[in-house]
């Protein structure tokens, strides 16, 4: 006889589809439904507050305002670099470098100091509670994007961001791989699809056959230093000559004022998407500048911004083996491509009208989702398969580098190499790996040094080492090797160049669990307090009320005796205190209120207003 | 030949691509890692393994000179990038004529020789159908050893293809 199963094991945890942009952030979550989102977008931007507490989303970017050295933004710029690579970015983004070592940056941030990784952590941790408050349980596994242009290093840092923030990164998805995954959902199409996705920080353009639920993608390329803020730095900085010319005075460096003309140019930016004509104005310090911009000028002005995306699209179809003809669909990706004159190009370009139908700044958390739906298995018949942006080769002789996985393979990729020893009983093989599409190791990226250990000592030439590189699904680089003789697996050190190691992130993590007590500590503090003050203020009343008045003598006095002692205690770290004398204080004026509510029912039979 | 074996096919130099593609398909259903992110840590690795092999098979199947040079050198045949000086002595005469004509910059004696060179590449790919049929049929290493003769050729004509093509993009 057979016997029912029952599964008396929980539901597995859900799993949620994560967008951590350079400008904004978004969760979502995929439902029988569908995909949909979780709370309101978060703008990615993280601060230290006063009393040295966080502050993320809204509320930091409206300190950006006030304390700009307080705030840090577009941190998504810095993951994965060292100092020598951000030198650029600096002449264009107030980021105070606090110092850090050519593998990473630190940043300055109120008395602070964070790795890119930990700013990336505070947005997911945000993230995380929002969507645990929307689902009504904790999340603790997500599918987090990325730029399909990212490196090794950069994609390592954006799981080290999860880690810190306690979530376990399933899946690291390509932006525009996500966006083609949140619009081929209901259409199910056979056909090719381009994806544009113009962010805030970065440009990708992928390029994806749709065969049955596969979402296969044939080339990907684009520029990690490519976005909507080039076009605020470029009205940023007009605007401030402008400014210097009719104040005399130049502006650059106040950061506060640079800040404020920064929230002005982007409304401006943004309403001449819609309108021909806008101004963009700055009231500082009792002086006001105001300056007419036209959608015309601004066109003129951002051409060459707009024109830098064509080389990759022209690049990735060439990659694809494809000509624009083949195209079968457009699909619009980030909040730059509201911008007409990105419209227009595309349009021009892929000679196909673009998809706009889902909003550009939601599609890629949607996809997310979707993705998050495939891998906890409840998304059947969908299979994503990506590529790898960049080629992968080690370094030889004369510093050369010999390819080993080409660009636009299909991840996981992997190839198997054999090395030996040049010397007699040679010891150790340091193996370089770089990624990047030159031939020289001078132009390419520096992704890790590898360095095999303990072989045994032969004469030169004769240990057959197997060298396994591996390029796996998040479009990361793993290492393994063996003695092919014997056999047996070799130790590989891996010395990233960039990046933070295995150690530093656990002390991040282990960092932010005692960040996360004192934080909700803090909590508790400050709300004891707002509730003191709420006691406090309705005594301050009852003292007017006739009712005062009336009370014994003996119990005015406990109660100007307990009112004194709140306040005392009223700035101590003790929420538990503070919580006791509220209640002391109630109990004291227990009668007080009876005596009040009595008046003011008399007040009320007598039909005379009480206040 | 494991990169047949995974895609469930038999060693064959000729292969019908779409075929092909429905097997990679359905295999990377059967094999991603994405079916297998809550299964324990090395079924997880075996998955990647899997389709690392997979992706790395159908990458090197689908195109015919990479599917030819992967069943040489799974026959023992050393593959190894042929130096330049060893020109292929039918070819002796058109290459002192191309060389020639480039260091002259003679623009119609160059996209003459662009037009002779893609019309022998196409007689040798017509030539290499022929060839990987016959072992399709029986696998003898001296059609391999043709087979070998006819790449290295082909490898040739493409450098200079190449030399052709940048001369006259520039």
């Amino acid at each position: 006889m057979s016997t029912f199963q029952i599964d008396f094991g929980g539901a597995p945890s859900k799993v949620v589809g994560i967008d951590l942009g350079t400008t904004n952030s978004l969760v979502a979550y995929m439902d029988l439904t569908g995909p949909r989102v979780l709370g309101p977008i978060v703008p990615s931007v993280v601060a230290v507050r006063a009393d040295g507490t966080f502050a993320v989303g809204e509320e930091a970017r409206a300190l950006l305002l006030t304390a700009p050295d307080r705030a840090v933004y577009s941190a998504k710029r810095l993951m994965g670099r060292g100092v020598e690579d951000i030198q650029e970015e600096l002449k264009l983004f107030p980021f105070h470098v606090s110092g850090g070592t050519e593998s990473v940056i630190r940043l300055q941030v109120g008395e602070k100091t964070m790795t890119p990784p930990e700013v990336g952590a505070q947005v997911l941790r945000k993230l995380k509670e929002q969507a645990e408050a929307e689902l009504g349980e904790t999340v603790s596994q997500a599918v987090v994007t990325v730029p399909a242009y990212f490196n090794d290093a950069q994609r390592q840092a954006t799981k080290d961001s999860g880690r810190i923030a306690g979530l376990d990164v399933l899946r690291l998805v390509n932006e525009p791989t996500a966006a083609a995954l949140a619009y081929g959902l209901d259409k199910r199409n056979e056909g090719t699809i381009a994806v544009y996705d113009l962010g805030g920080g970065t440009f990708d353009v992928s390029i994806l056959k749709l065969h049955d639920g596969i979402f296969e993608v044939l080339a990907t390329n684009g520029d990690t230093h490519l976005g909507g803020d080039d076009i605020d730095n470029l009205l940023i900085r007009i605007a401030l000559e402008d400014i210097a010319s009719e104040w005399g005075q130049d502006i650059a460096g106040n950061q506060e004022a640079v800040q404020l003309l920064r929230r002005n140019v982007i409304a401006a930016k943004e309403q001449l998407s819609f309108a021909p004509l806008t101004t963009i104005e700055l009231d500082y310090q009792g002086r006001q500048y105001k300056r007419e911009l036209t959608r015309e000028l601004l066109e003129k002005l951002i051409t060459p911004i707009v024109d830098r995306t064509l080389g990759p699209c022209r690049a990735c179809l060439k990659d694809a083996g494809l000509t624009v003809e083949q195209i079968d669909e457009v699909v619009l990706v980030g909040g730059s491509t509201r911008i007409p004159l990105v419209r227009h190009a595309v349009r021009n370009l892929f000679k196909a009208e673009p998809h706009t139908e889902l909003n550009p700044d939601e599609v890629v958390a949607l996809g997310a989702a979707v993705q998050a739906g495939v891998l906890a298995g409840d998304v059947a018949d969908t299979l994503l398969l990506d590529v790898t942006p960049l080629s992968l080769g080690i370094e030889t002789m004369g510093g050369v580098v010999a390819k080993l996985i080409h660009r636009n393979s299909t991840i996981p990729a992997s190839v198997t190499e054999q090395f030996t020893t040049s010397i007699d009983g040679q010891r150790n093989v340091l193996i370089h790996v770089l990624q990047g599409e030159r031939e020289l190791v001078k132009d390419c990226r520096s992704l890790a040094r590898f360095e095999l250990k303990d072989l045994p000592p032969l004469p030169a030439g004769l240990a057959r080492i197997e060298v396994k590189f591996m390029i796996d699904a998040n479009g990361i680089l793993q290492v393994t090797a063996r003695d092919a003789r014997s056999g047996q697996e070799t130790t590989v050190e891996v010395k990233p160049s960039y990046g933070l190691t295995d150690e530093q992130v656990e002390a991040m993590i282990m960092e932010s669990i005692t960040h996360a007590e004192d934080d909700f500590r803090e909590r508790q503090v400050r709300e004891a307090r707002v509730e003191a003050d709420n006691m406090l203020l309705a005594i301050e009343k009852a003292k007017q009320n006739e009712a005062w008045f009336t009370l014994p003598e003996a119990e005015r006095d406990e109660a100007t005796r307990a009112l004194n002692e709140l306040l005392m205690v009223y700035h101590s770290d003790d929420h538990h205190l503070i919580l006791a004398h509220i209640e002391k204080l109630n109990q004291a004026t227990m009668s007080l209120a009876e005596n009040m509510m009595n008046t003011a029912v008399q007040g009320a039979l007598r039909g005379t207003k009480i206040d | 030949m494991q990169y047949f074996d995974v895609l469930g096919l038999a060693p064959r130099l000729a292969l019908d691509l779409k075929d092909l593609e429905k097997r990679f398909y359905a295999k990377s259903r059967e094999l991603h890692p994405d079916r297998f992110v809550r299964a324990p840590h090395a079924e997880q690795q075996r998955a990647l393994e899997l389709s690392a092999l997979l992706n790395d098979a159908y990458r090197t199947l689908r195109e015919p000179i990479a599917r030819a040079e992967y069943v040489l050198k799974n026959s023992g045949f050393d593959i190894g990038e042929q130096r330049s000086k060893d020109v292929p002595p039918e070819l002796l005469e058109e290459v002192f004529e191309l060389n020639m004509a480039l260091e002259e910059a003679d623009q119609p004696q160059i996209e003459a020789a662009g037009v002779r060179f893609d019309k022998l590449r196409a007689e040798i790919d017509q030539e290499l159908a022929t060839r990987f049929g016959q072992w399709d049929q029986a696998a003898e290493t001296g059609t391999l050893a043709q087979i070998r003769g006819l790449l290295n050729r082909r490898r040739y004509i493409e450098n200079l293809l190449r030399d052709v093509n940048v001369h006259l993009s520039n």
